[in-house]
């Protein structure tokens, strides 16, 4: 829709035009107040992008502030475009996570495109070269038509962009829960590698030096996106369907390649891309972060529309730009260098000394704002909060412990669940070999690449078991990060840091708020104590539709150091004879899981009884004794416990396991979902040396020739037998299954 | 021997390309942006894969229009070797250097994963290092790899012996399994699967180093006979 007239600043006032944009009565006076005057149109344009919660975390700051940010490895904290973290000699990581939630609920491919665009051009704009991408995405049952489009869909445009881009896409997790039908996740996370010396800042230093505008043109796509991102899903979304960007992953491949060469060079001061709130943002938080003013002559903006106004073209979302800002004099230096990639850089603006935002169009002032009111003066507020009654309710419950008669089936219908299944119907459309570093691929704990000329490797995984969070936001917070961090450990690196993405409902309903409150107290805590600070994140907030708010989904993205590559562990068995030994007591954990809502349709109760404390401990051991050569295969033991684990380690090998378990609760044993557990499997020469150094490690079996899973009892007696192929083509094949059923 | 490794905008394999030949088979080797007119600094040239200008048209389509292409047909004439893998096959097949061409593969789906290749014939100087029907492991990743040709070109195709590799197992859809085919004068080899993805164990397979070696064998054994 085109206003043929803006309203008039008196309008804006007099008819609440403001509201629209998502500007409360408050924050308008708080405005009308910074600017001693009323703000035209496009002034208010930029405040209300700016001051959403997607820009400006006015919901969340305070509960971020909790989290541990700081470490001697830090080389960025949150506040750039992505954290970087030291990996020794010269080198860091670079990573970071972020949403796109509601532009995928409403175009689901172009979403999710964009939503990969947007992070690796984070990781980029700090000066790194993107390695590899990751996702995590939730959806409702996939049982449903609409569910069904919208994964499918998610799926390709994640395919679309990373695989024409050429950055692998090495893992990612996906859960099935009818929370998200409406309202699916999808979270998208970058890593890059750099070295110090290339390290760039967004920032608009040195008055006269000018803004350089380089990428797509600017068209009318996206506007607004950052408020859109604001608020609730409903039916009325589907008009906003302009609000989601087209993606160009050709363009952007050359952005990224002609960016990585102008960052060697010294005429370059700064550069940040133009994400959410496009080029105000950009300016905004550049002059702001440097102390200094930009002014802009918007006729300079390369525009793909006629007729495009000030306020269309600073709230637009136009996808694959980037602003920088080079030293004056030196500007056709930069501009000869994006030629050459065919990419067209334009001069349109310089460096002020006055910290405002001053727009031109056409010959007059159009704009004319301070840009700390808009990057840093954002109000901070602290929502009410208040326990939900579900919560009172399931903590009164008594421990929930299933009814299962047939062990085998229950293994085997586990194994169909989606959430549990196979995702190799998802990964194999995605590239994840190209720049061939990746050394563990999709459907591991966590991927693996080597760093090309050394001996080192990264380790990277993103993980949130949200129905833990929904029903205890404390212990499930610690639970996630503790997850990330085992899942890095069983692949041989120690973890380094945290990137989250905080998917949480409308947080102006009190309850959610609670929700937000005591997971970011859980996560912190999970954090502190296991040494990984967080780096950098997102937080989407809003995301219900027609009044079902998501579970509290902190995802969680890890990156760890793999020394050497000897390193690397797999989880998968790799040779008969083996032995196969257990970490940690299983308890009677029922509360959340697999089986809890395969059984019962629904998920209550209390989460897994946690001590962050023994995670640590079990992290340490596990981790020192795949440093010291003694382990063959790791793997932690998640959703469906312990006989999915377990099976899991044969396939694809060829092998299968002869195990016995001691205790007289086989349903616990078999399922439960305590956490802090392993399985591992050590060869015979290894095994003392592993006892050592893993002293509560219980040797329960060995890996065998013949591909059969077998449980025998105390007594010896078999009590569970399974061939391999049968247990693997039902986990293969559930999910395209699922996809081709018409139910 | 010196390679040429062709980069257009949009080529992403390059990379892969250059340090399969650089680190493991131990060859000279440089990028060649896609304006430059000549090759003839070169012994081999290598197309790599990717998406040339976005594989917008059709997967190819605006590649073959480079300046460098030019050279590429030159050196295709002079009888050096000429390889192109993915990316780099479709953009030979719209220049006319191979028969056939690409549709999208028959589950409409991108395709990545270590597949099985059979050898067809390892007289070419592509393949002399591998055993005829030896089953190698090789990476795809590709959404458009559905090769296509009429009866009489497939005919030909056979006649000649220019059916180099195909799948274990058809995964796309492709006429007679068909994974990679040479030129009439065995020359030029395009091919789907990535043999610079497969070159080192700890990746998971070295199979596609034999191609790599096989092009050197041949280009040292002639080398030594013209001088």
């Amino acid at each position: 829709m085109q206003l043929l007239h803006e309203p008039s600043p008196e309008q804006i006032k007099d008819l609440r035009v403001y509201a629209e944009m998502g500007v409360t009565d408050e924050e308008f006076a708080l405005v009308e107040n910074i600017m001693g005057r009323l703000p035209n149109y496009t002034e208010l344009g930029l405040f209300s992008v700016m001051w959403s919660e997607h820009c400006s975390y006015k919901n969340s700051k305070v509960l971020l502030k909790k989290f541990p940010t700081t470490g001697e490895k830090v080389l960025q904290g949150p506040g750039e475009g992505a954290g970087i973290i030291d990996i020794g000699d010269d080198q860091a990581v670079v990573f970071k996570i972020e949403s796109h939630n509601h532009p995928s609920a409403i175009e689901p491919y172009q979403g999710a495109a964009t939503g990969v665009g947007g992070i690796i051009r984070d990781i980029f704009s700090m000066g790194a070269r993107p390695v590899a991408i990751l996702n995590s995405l939730r959806f409702g049952e996939l049982t449903k038509p609409r569910v069904k489009f919208l994964f499918e869909e998610v799926v390709a445009g994640i395919a679309g962009y990373g695989n024409c881009i050429g950055i692998p896409t090495v893992g990612g997790e996906i859960q099935f829960d009818p929370c998200y039908e409406g309202n699916p996740l999808v979270n998208a996370m970058c890593v890059g590698l750099i070295d110090h010396k290339d390290i760039q800042k967004g920032q608009a230093k040195g008055v006269g030096n000018s803004v350089i505008y380089v990428g797509a043109s600017t068209g009318r796509d996206g506007i607004h996106g950052a408020t859109f991102a604001s608020e609730e899903l409903s039916e009325a979304s589907e008009a906003k369907r302009p609000a989601v960007q087209v993606g160009d992953p050709f363009m952007e491949k050359l952005l990224l390649e002609a960016c990585l060469e102008v960052v060697k060079n010294d005429a370059l001061i700064g550069i940040q891309d133009m994400g959410a709130a496009g080029l105000t943002s950009s300016s905004a938080e550049m002059a702001s972060k440097a102390g200094s003013g930009i002014e802009m002559d918007l006729d300079k903006v390369p525009q793909r529309e006629k007729g495009m106004t000030a306020y269309e073209m600073m709230l637009s979302e136009s996808q694959e730009r980037m602003l920088l800002v080079v030293k004056a004099g030196r500007e056709q230096e930069i501009i000869d260098l994006f030629e050459r990639w065919d990419l067209h850089a334009t001069v349109v603006g310089k460096v002020t000394d006055d910290k405002k935002l001053r727009l031109l169009h056409k010959g007059e002032v159009v704009a004319d704002v301070p840009v700390d009111a808009l990057a840093e003066d954002a109000p901070v507020y602290h929502k009410p909060s208040a326990e939900p009654a579900y919560y009172r309710e399931f903590q009164q419950q008594p421990s929930y412990r299933p009814n299962v008669t047939d062990m085998k089936e229950t293994l085997k219908e586990l194994l169909k669940q989606p959430t549990i299944a196979s995702k190799e119907w998802v990964y194999d459309q995605y590239d994840y070999m190209v720049r061939t570093n990746t050394v563990v691929s999709p459907g591991s704990d966590a991927a693996v690449l080597r760093i090309r000329g050394t001996e080192k490797a990264i380790a990277m995984t993103t993980d949130c078991n949200s129905r833990y969070l929904y029903l205890d936001p404390y212990i499930g917070g610690q639970l996630a990060i503790a997850e990330a961090s085992r899942n890095l450990v069983c692949s041989g690196a120690k973890p380094l840091g945290v990137t989250d993405c905080l998917n949480y409902g409308n947080p102006e309903r009190p309850e959610i708020f609670w929700q937000l409150e005591k997971s970011t107290d859980g996560l912190s805590e999970a954090c502190r104590v296991l040494e990984t600070p967080v780096i950098g994140g997102n937080v989407s907030l809003y995301n219900e539709r027609s009044g079902v708010a998501v579970y509290p989904t902190p995802v969680i993205g890890m990156v760890g150091l793999i020394d050497h590559v000897d390193h690397i562990t797999r989880q998968q068995f790799q040779q008969a004879g083996d032995a196969i030994y257990v970490l940690g007591e299983t308890g009677e954990d029922f509360g959340g899981s697999e089986l809890q809502k395969m059984i019962e349709g629904s998920i209550f109760g209390q989460p897994p009884t946690f001590d962050i404390e023994v995670e640590k401990e079990r992290q340490e051991q596990v981790l020192n004794a795949i440093q010291a050569g003694t382990v063959s295969s790791a793997h932690d033991l998640a959703e469906g416990g312990f006989l999915v684990a377990l099976a899991e380690c044969t396939f694809g090998t060829g092998l299968g396991a002869s195990v016995h378990v001691n205790g007289q609760d086989h349903l616990s044993e078999f399922f439960s979902e305590t956490p802090s557990r392993y399985v591992l499997s050590v060869s015979k020469e290894n095994r003392s040396h592993f006892e050592k150094l893993v002293p509560k490690a219980v040797c329960i079996g060995e890996v065998t020739e013949e591909p059969v899973v077998k449980v025998h009892n105390s007594e010896g007696h078999i009590i569970l037998e399974e061939q391999v192929t049968i247990l693997e083509d039902t986990w293969r094949g559930a999910i395209s299954c699922l996809l081709k059923s018409k139910v | 021997m010196r390679f040429a490794v062709i980069v257009f905008p949009g080529s992403n394999c390059d990379l892969d390309m250059y340090h399969a030949v650089k680190d493991e088979l131990g060859a000279d080797v440089e990028y060649v942006w896609h304006d430059e007119t000549s090759l003839d600094g070169f012994d081999g040239v290598l197309l790599p894969g990717g998406f040339s200008y976005g594989d917008y048209l059709r997967t190819g389509a605006i590649a073959r229009f480079s300046p460098v292409m030019k050279a590429v047909i030159k050196a295709a004439e002079s009888g050096k070797p000429v390889l192109g893998v993915c990316n780099g096959f479709q953009i030979l097949l719209e220049a006319g250097l191979l028969p056939g061409a690409m549709r999208r593969n028959q589950n409409l789906k991108f395709i990545c994963r270590p597949v099985s290749l059979i050898v067809e014939n390892n007289g070419t100087i592509f393949s002399n290092g591998y055993e005829l029907g030896q089953d190698i492991t090789v990476p795809v990743a590709h959404g458009e790899g559905n090769y296509y040709c009429d009866e009489v070109t497939l005919e030909q195709l056979k006649e000649n012996n220019q059916i180099v590799f195909t799948y274990k197992e058809n995964i796309n859809g492709s006429v007679e399994r068909i994974a990679g085919i040479t030129n009439k004068a065995g020359n030029v080899l395009g091919m789907m699967p990535h043999p610079e993805r497969a070159v080192d164990s700890l990746l998971g397979s070295n199979d596609g180093l034999t191609l790599f070696k096989s092009i050197l064998t041949h280009w040292r054994e002639r080398h030594a006979i013209t001088s």
